[in-house]
C-alpha cells in the first residue's frame, strides 16, 4: 500500500519579509492545509519563518542532470549581460 | 555512457568534495548504503522517542517537563527531517516503516535499554545525545546534500539537548544523596551502551569501506568514540561522577584517554534483537501504527472527496 | 469570599485545565496516527503547559505565601485541583482526543478572547498572550474533527460516538459560582453571559461541515471539579504526575 503514509509535499519558508522563499524539505499531508500545518510545526518551531509555502511533491518539475551542458553553459559567454561588461568615460559617475 | 564511466565521473566529482543530490546519477551501491545508513538514522530518531517518552508524564518539575516534551518533539523533528532525505532516494515512507517492521532496518541500538529513574533521562540527553553529536557533527560534511543538510539542521537544534541532559546530572549530582545514587546508577547502566553506539572496532567494520571512500562517513568508528571519550571523562568529573571503567587512563603519549575493552558479545545481542527492549520498543512503533492506520484512512478520504468536489465544481 | 481570594481561585481553574490537559496530550508523545500528528499534539501541550506556568506564577504571587508553579503542580491533592471533568477525560482514540480538543478548544477560544477586556492587567495579558496559541489548536483540531466526521464510515462513527458522551460536558465552562460573581463587580471577569450560546453557535458550525450531529439525549452534564469533586481519573493523572516529588521529599529537582 504506497497511500497510507499520504501524500508529500514539498516545503518552501521564507524566514523574513523580503526575502527569497527557501526549499527546506519536505511533509507527508493529506491536503493542503494539513500539510500548511505540518510544515509549520515541523519547520518553524524556532521561530525560523514568516511564511510558509507547500506544494504537492509530484507537482515539481526538475531539470535533470544530463541538462546541465546544455541548460547552463551556454549562458557562461554571454558576458554582455553583466554590467561589468561596458566601459563607462572616465569622470562618469552614479552609473 | 557506460557504467564504468559514469562510476569515474562520480568519484572525481566526490574528490572535488562536490555533494551528490537526488537525481545526479550515482552508483547503486551507493543509494543502497544511502538508504541504508539515512533510514537506520530516522528510525534511531524516532525509536528514541520511547525511553524518553518513559518520563514525561513523571517529570519532576514544570520546567523539566516542557524542555523534555520540546526534546522528544525535536527527536520526531528530525526523523521526520531524514525520512524526507531518504525519500528522495526513492524509497517512500511506507517501505521505510516495513523496513523498521519487518527489522530489515535496524536502529542504535542504545535505545533497547529502559530508562528506569529521572537520572537516566539526564544521562541519555548527556551521553547518548553527546555521542550523537560528536557523529552528526562529522556526518555535517557527508556526501549526499540532503543528508548533510538534514545534519546541519540536526546539529543546530542538538546543541541544547546535551546542555539539558548534563543540567539534569549536575543538579542530581550534586542533590540529596538519593538523588546522587540515582546519578552514579544512570551513569554505571548507559556509559558501555553509549561507547558501542559508535559501532564496532573499525577492523570488524564491515560497511566502512566504501562509506569512507564514498565519503559518506567522514571518520572512523574508532575516532568518533575516542573523541566522545575525551571530551566526556572531565564533564563526570567536574560533577563529582565516576566513570564506571577501571582501565580508564589518560594516556600522555597518545594525548588520549585510554579505555578498557567494550562487551562485544553484548552488542551483538542487542543488535541481533536481544537487548532489554528490542521487542517492546518495536511492538510500541509497530502498535501506534497500526492504531493510526484508520485515522490516515478517513484523511485520504476526506481529502478525496474535496477533489471529486472542486473538481465538479 | 474576597476578590483576592476569588482571582487566586480564577488563576487556578485556569491553571489547572491546561495543565491537565497538557498531561493528556503529552500521553500521546511517540502514540501519534503518524510522526507530523505526534509534533502537533505536542506542540498544543507545550502551548498550554506554558499557559499553565503564567497562570500557577500568577496564582503564587497573589497569594503571597512564597509558593511556587511547582507548589501547585506537585504538592496539591486531588481535591484542591480545580479542573473541569472534560480536562481530565483519558485520550482513549485519535477520535476521542480530537473532540475532546475541539470542545475545549473553542472554549479557549471564547473565554480568552472575552477576558482580553478584563480590568486585570496581568489576566488580560495572559488571555492576549494565550489567544494567539489557542486558534491555532482550534484550527488544528476543528479540521481534524472534519477530516474525521467526512471521511470514513469508521471515523465517522468514532468521533460521533465521543461527541455524543463529551457534549454535555460544556455545561461546567459556563458554570457561575461565587468566584465569578465575585471577579465580575469589578470586571475582572467580564460579562459572560453570551458565552454559551456563542459557544454553541461556533462547536454547532464545526459538526454541521463533519457531518455530525448533536446527541440526541444529553449524558452527564458534568459539575464539580471547581469546588474539587473530579473525575476518577485526575487520582491516576496526579499519582503519575507527582510521583517523584513525592517520593523523595526531600530532594529539589
Amino acid at each position: 500500500m504506497s497511500d497510507n503514509q499520504l501524500p508529500l509535499w514539498e516545503v518552501f519558508i521564507q524566514s523574513k519579509t523580503g526575502l527569497p522563499y527557501k526549499h527546506v524539505g519536505s511533509v507527508h499531508a493529506a491536503d493542503a492545509e494539513m500539510a500548511l500545518q505540518n510544515a509549520r510545526d515541523l519547520y518553524t518551531r524556532r521561530n525560523e519563518g514568516r511564511s510558509i509555502w507547500v506544494v504537492p511533491s509530484d507537482a515539481i518539475v526538475a531539470s535533470v542532470p544530463e541538462d546541465e551542458d546544455s541548460f547552463f553553459d551556454p549562458s557562461d559567454d554571454k558576458i554582455y549581460r553583466h554590467p561589468t561588461f561596458y566601459e563607462m568615460p572616465k569622470g562618469a559617475k552614479h552609473i | 555512457m557506460e557504467n564504468l564511466k559514469l562510476e569515474e565521473l562520480f568519484q572525481e566529482k566526490l574528490d572535488r568534495e562536490e555533494k551528490i543530490e537526488p537525481k545526479d546519477w550515482m552508483p547503486e551501491k551507493y543509494r543502497k548504503h544511502l538508504i541504508r545508513q539515512v533510514s537506520q538514522h530516522a528510525h534511531s530518531e524516532v525509536i528514541g522517542m520511547q525511553p524518553e517518552g518513559n518520563w514525561i508524564t513523571r517529570a519532576p518539575s514544570l520546567r523539566h517537563k516542557v524542555v523534555l516534551l520540546a526534546k522528544i518533539q525535536d527527536e520526531a523533528g528530525h526523523g521526520l527531517y531524514l525520512y524526507s532525505a531518504c525519500e528522495t532516494l526513492g524509497i517512500s515512507r511506507d517501505e521505510l516503516n516495513e523496513q523498521l517492521h519487518t527489522g530489515k532496518a535496524k536502529y542504535s541500538s542504545i535505545f533497547n535499554y529502559p530508562t528506569l529513574n529521572w537520572a537516566d533521562i539526564g544521562a541519555v540527553g548527556w551521553l547518548v545525545d553527546g555521542a550523537a553529536i560528536v557523529n552528526q557533527v562529522s556526518l555535517q560534511r557527508t556526501s549526499f546534500g540532503p543528508y548533510a543538510r538534514g545534519m546541519v539542521r540536526i546539529c543546530k537544534e542538538e546543541s541544547f539537548h546535551q546542555r539539558q541532559g548534563y543540567e539534569i546530572m549536575a543538579e542530581m549530582a550534586m542533590g540529596s544523596q538519593e538523588q546522587k545514587e540515582m546519578a552514579q546508577d544512570a551513569l554505571n547502566r548507559l556509559w558501555w551502551p553509549s561507547l558501542m553506539m559508535f559501532g564496532p572496532h573499525d577492523a570488524d567494520s564491515p560497511n566502512s569501506g566504501n562509506a569512507v571512500k564514498w565519503k559518506i562517513k567522514r571518520e572512523s568508528n574508532d575516532e568518533l568514540r575516542q573523541k566522545f571519550i575525551d571530551k566526556t571523562v572531565d564533564q563526570a568529573k567536574v560533577i563529582g561522577l565516576s566513570i564506571p571503567d577501571p582501565d580508564l587512563k589518560w594516556n600522555e603519549e597518545r594525548g588520549h584517554y585510554d579505555f578498557g575493552e567494550i562487551n562485544w558479545d553484548e552488542f551483538y545481542q542487542v543488535i541481533n534483537g536481544n537487548g532489554p527492549n528490542n521487542v517492546k520498543r518495536l511492538a510500541h512503533h509497530k502498535r501506534a501504527h497500526d492504531e493510526g492506520e484508520w485515522v490516515r484512512e478517513a484523511a485520504t478520504a476526506y481529502a478525496r472527496k474535496q477533489t471529486i468536489k472542486k473538481n465538479v465544481a | 469570599m474576597d476578590q483576592k481570594e476569588a482571582l487566586y481561585q480564577y488563576w487556578l481553574r485556569l491553571g489547572d485545565d491546561s495543565m491537565i490537559l497538557a498531561h493528556r496530550l503529552s500521553e500521546w508523545c511517540s502514540n501519534g496516527p503518524f510522526l507530523e500528528e505526534d509534533i502537533a499534539l505536542s506542540n498544543i501541550g507545550l502551548d498550554l503547559f506554558g499557559q499553565t506556568r503564567i497562570a500557577f506564577t500568577s496564582a503564587c504571587a497573589l497569594e503571597g505565601k512564597g509558593r511556587t508553579e511547582d507548589d501547585l503542580a506537585y504538592k496539591r491533592p486531588e481535591h484542591e485541583f480545580r479542573s473541569c471533568h472534560l480536562a481530565e477525560e483519558p485520550n482513549k482514540d485519535f477520535a476521542h482526543t480530537m473532540v475532546r480538543q475541539t470542545l475545549f478548544s473553542a472554549y479557549h477560544l471564547l473565554l480568552y478572547k472575552a477576558l482580553e477586556r478584563s480590568s486585570d492587567e496581568q489576566l488580560a495579558a495572559f488571555a492576549t498572550k494565550s489567544l494567539k496559541e489557542v486558534k491555532y489548536h482550534w484550527r488544528h483540531t476543528s479540521r481534524w474533527l472534519v477530516r474525521l466526521g467526512d471521511g470514513t464510515e469508521e471515523s465517522h462513527k468514532r468521533v460521533q460516538d465521543s461527541l455524543d458522551i463529551l457534549w454535555s460536558f460544556r455545561y461546567e465552562f459556563f458554570e457561575v459560582d461565587e468566584v465569578v460573581t465575585e471577579l465580575q463587580k469589578t470586571s475582572i471577569v467580564p460579562d459572560l453571559s453570551n458565552l454559551q450560546s456563542d459557544y454553541e453557535a461556533l462547536v454547532l458550525e464545526i459538526l454541521e461541515e463533519a457531518t455530525l450531529v448533536l446527541p440526541e439525549k444529553e449524558g452527564f452534564k458534568a459539575t464539580g471539579g471547581r469546588i474539587g469533586h473530579h473525575s476518577e481519573y485526575l487520582g491516576h493523572i496526579l499519582s503519575e504526575f507527582q510521583y517523584l516529588v513525592r517520593a523523595y521529599p526531600n530532594s529539589k529537582w
